[in-house]
């Protein structure tokens, strides 16, 4: 066998380990990473505007955010929460990195795989929205390819920071991470506001821009939210979106690998 | 099929950052094809870290190693593909179940689909896990979870195996099950470098074996070759009790002896165990026991010994391996 085809073969039997330990916990999977999202969709799209204190359009600016998320986080959790075992004492990842490919091919699997996590728990959004929001359910149809590029997109870049933590945090920093790290990447991450709303608190306009999650969320309103009243919904210029997430995503893979690489290799 | 020595290692040198010394201070061996190789010495000795140059979980500071000719630097990809390793501590994949271990190792190293199965099962029959192959291996003993890396490291049929301390923290039982195999496989053709600090584990099952400490190889010979290297092939050991003064320099200046090691232990104060070497150890004992009660102490105990390599150990490096 020639040595690629050795490391290809490798590399897809190590994604499928990932594919068949997953698919053995599939429900606590979806649990975990819908949960949050469903009492989202429930009480910002259907219990504040019922009780008139949010907008009957809000339900449509709100979803793609919680599509962003959704997807994010649990591309991010596919890879820092299994990163951190395989690191940690017991070294459960030798196995891996002793198969005959590439150490970074190893992190690559471990980014591909959580990509694939992150698609599948954000493409679970849209039959929930759809039975959670009722008539306040509306996603445009005619930027579909669109849409499912910024899906797999933003899992990429959920699954890239994942790989960066996983590798610089160790297992007992876990529930810092968590407050730390999410809280703040949650809420200026533009999921339940859209970017152009904020040009009336410039300084935090600008705070966000520093955040990927922005750039997924307002990716998602641009290929997602219909025209209100004939009116585009204004959004961050869809290559700036673009270009924005492919430099997020790989400089998180290369420094994300470069610290697996330290991790493992001596 | 190429010919040359199973594993080479010249010159192999490899410093942490902020360490104060080398962990591996200038190694050279050669394995030759179908040996069992030992590297014996105290933990610390930079036997594990000679095996995490060897299969490609370290980068050497300096030195070059080759496994089955392939330069390890150079090519790791094809070094991988002919390695097993058995390292100290388990380190099973946890997710998985005990078949699926062995038939995803497989898996990653190309192996087809029915024969990495039938591998699996004939190989867990054989070690004796046949009936718990479908459990997680959390449950498993020890014991179990040895055999089952070892069961691992064959599923690719690597032609050469890494066992480090292999035998460490077994009951006895299991230790005399698994050198069993390891001769098994090394008769199958397979090269094997193991690490241990138990000298009979060394004894037994190696062809050759180098003594390590501090991070360099004292001596490499066979283990009879290894005994030769105390004179007149016989030791008298004496321990000595209310040892006051020193007595070594008295001993060291009896006839025909060529050298003393005295070995103290914290637990036993005044108590020293001497090992006087020379040309004829039953001539000596009358005259060095005489010596210790000359000097106001008490013999407790007194042997002559057939050397071992624990003696050699002493000999080599004037204290005890562990």
């Amino acid at each position: 066998m020639s040595r690629t085809r050795m490391a290809v073969n490798a590399f897809l039997a190590i994604l499928h380990r990932d594919i068949v330990v997953t698919a053995r916990e599939f429900v606590p999977f979806l649990l975990q990473a819908l949960m949050q999202p469903l009492f989202f969709l429930f009480i910002f799209g259907k219990v504040l505007p019922g009780i008139q204190l949010a907008a009957d359009n809000f339900a449509a600016l709100m979803l793609p955010g919680i599509v962003a998320m959704t997807g994010l986080i649990a591309a991010m959790q596919g890879v820092t929460l299994p990163l951190v075992l395989d690191l940690g004492f017991a070294r459960e990842i030798d196995d891996r990195l002793l198969s005959p490919l590439p150490v970074w091919w190893v992190s690559l699997e471990k980014v591909v795989f959580a990509t694939i996590r992150g698609t599948i728990a954000s493409s679970v959004i849209f039959p929930l929205g759809w039975l959670i929001l009722g008539n306040g359910f509306v996603v445009r149809t005619d930027r579909m390819l669109a849409l499912m590029g910024m899906v797999v997109l933003t899992a990429c870049v959920g699954s890239t920071i994942g790989l960066l933590i996983g590798t610089i945090i160790k297992p007992e920093q876990i529930s810092l991470m968590f407050t730390l790290i999410f809280t703040p990447l949650l809420f200026t991450g533009c999921t339940y506001y859209p970017w152009g709303a904020l040009d009336r608190i410039r300084w935090f306009q600008i705070v966000t821009l520093f955040n990927p999650l922005t750039y997924c969320a307002e990716g998602l309103r641009y290929t997602m939210v219909p025209p209100i009243n004939g009116q585009e919904l204004p959004t961050i210029n869809p290559f700036v979106i673009l270009a924005a997430l492919g430099v997020s995503v790989v400089v998180q893979f290369v420094l994300g690998t470069r610290s697996f690489h330290k991790r493992v290799v001596t | 099929m190429p010919t040359g020595a199973a594993i080479s290692v010249s010159n192999l040198v490899k410093t942490y950052a902020k360490a104060k010394s080398n962990a591996v201070d200038g190694v050279s061996f050669d394995v030759q094809r179908g040996e069992i190789f030992g590297l014996l010495g105290p933990n610390g000795a930079g036997k594990t870290t000679t095996i995490g140059v060897l299969t490609t979980a370290i980068i050497p500071t300096q030195g070059s190693t080759a496994i089955m000719g392939v330069d390890v630097a150079g090519d790791p990809i094809a070094v991988k593909q002919r390695i097993a390793v058995v390292p100290q501590q388990s380190n099973l994949d946890r997710s998985l179940k005990v078949r699926e271990i062995l038939t995803f190792h497989a898996a990653y190293h190309g192996v087809p689909r029915k024969q990495r199965e039938a591998l699996a099962d004939k190989l867990l029959d054989e070690l004796g896990l046949g009936d718990r192959k479908n459990e997680k291996v959390n449950r498993y003993s020890g014991g179990m979870a040895q055999r089952l890396m070892i069961a691992r490291a064959l599923m690719h049929e690597p032609d050469v195996l890494f066992l480090d301390e292999p035998t460490n923290n077994l009951d006895p039982q299991s230790r005399l099950f698994l050198w069993e195999r390891i001769r098994e496989l090394n008769a199958r053709g397979i090269t094997i470098l193991l690490t241990t600090h138990d000298m009979d584990e060394a004894d037994l099952l190696c062809n050759r074996i180098a003594i390590m400490d501090h991070g360099k190889i004292l001596v490499n010979d066979t283990s009879p070759g290894l005994k030769k290297l105390i004179p007149g092939g016989t030791v008298l050991q004496i321990h000595a009790e209310k040892v006051a003064a020193p007595i070594q320099p008295a001993l060291e200046a009896l006839p025909g002896v060529t050298k003393v090691d005295a070995l103290t232990s914290p637990d036993e104060p005044g108590g020293v165990t001497f090992h006087i070497y020379s040309d004829s150890a039953n001539t000596l004992i009358g005259p060095a026991a005489q010596t210790i009660f000359g000097n106001g102490a008490q013999v407790r105990d007194l042997s002559v010994k057939q050397p071992t390599l624990e003696e050699v150990f002493i000999f080599l490096t004037g204290r005890h391996l562990r």
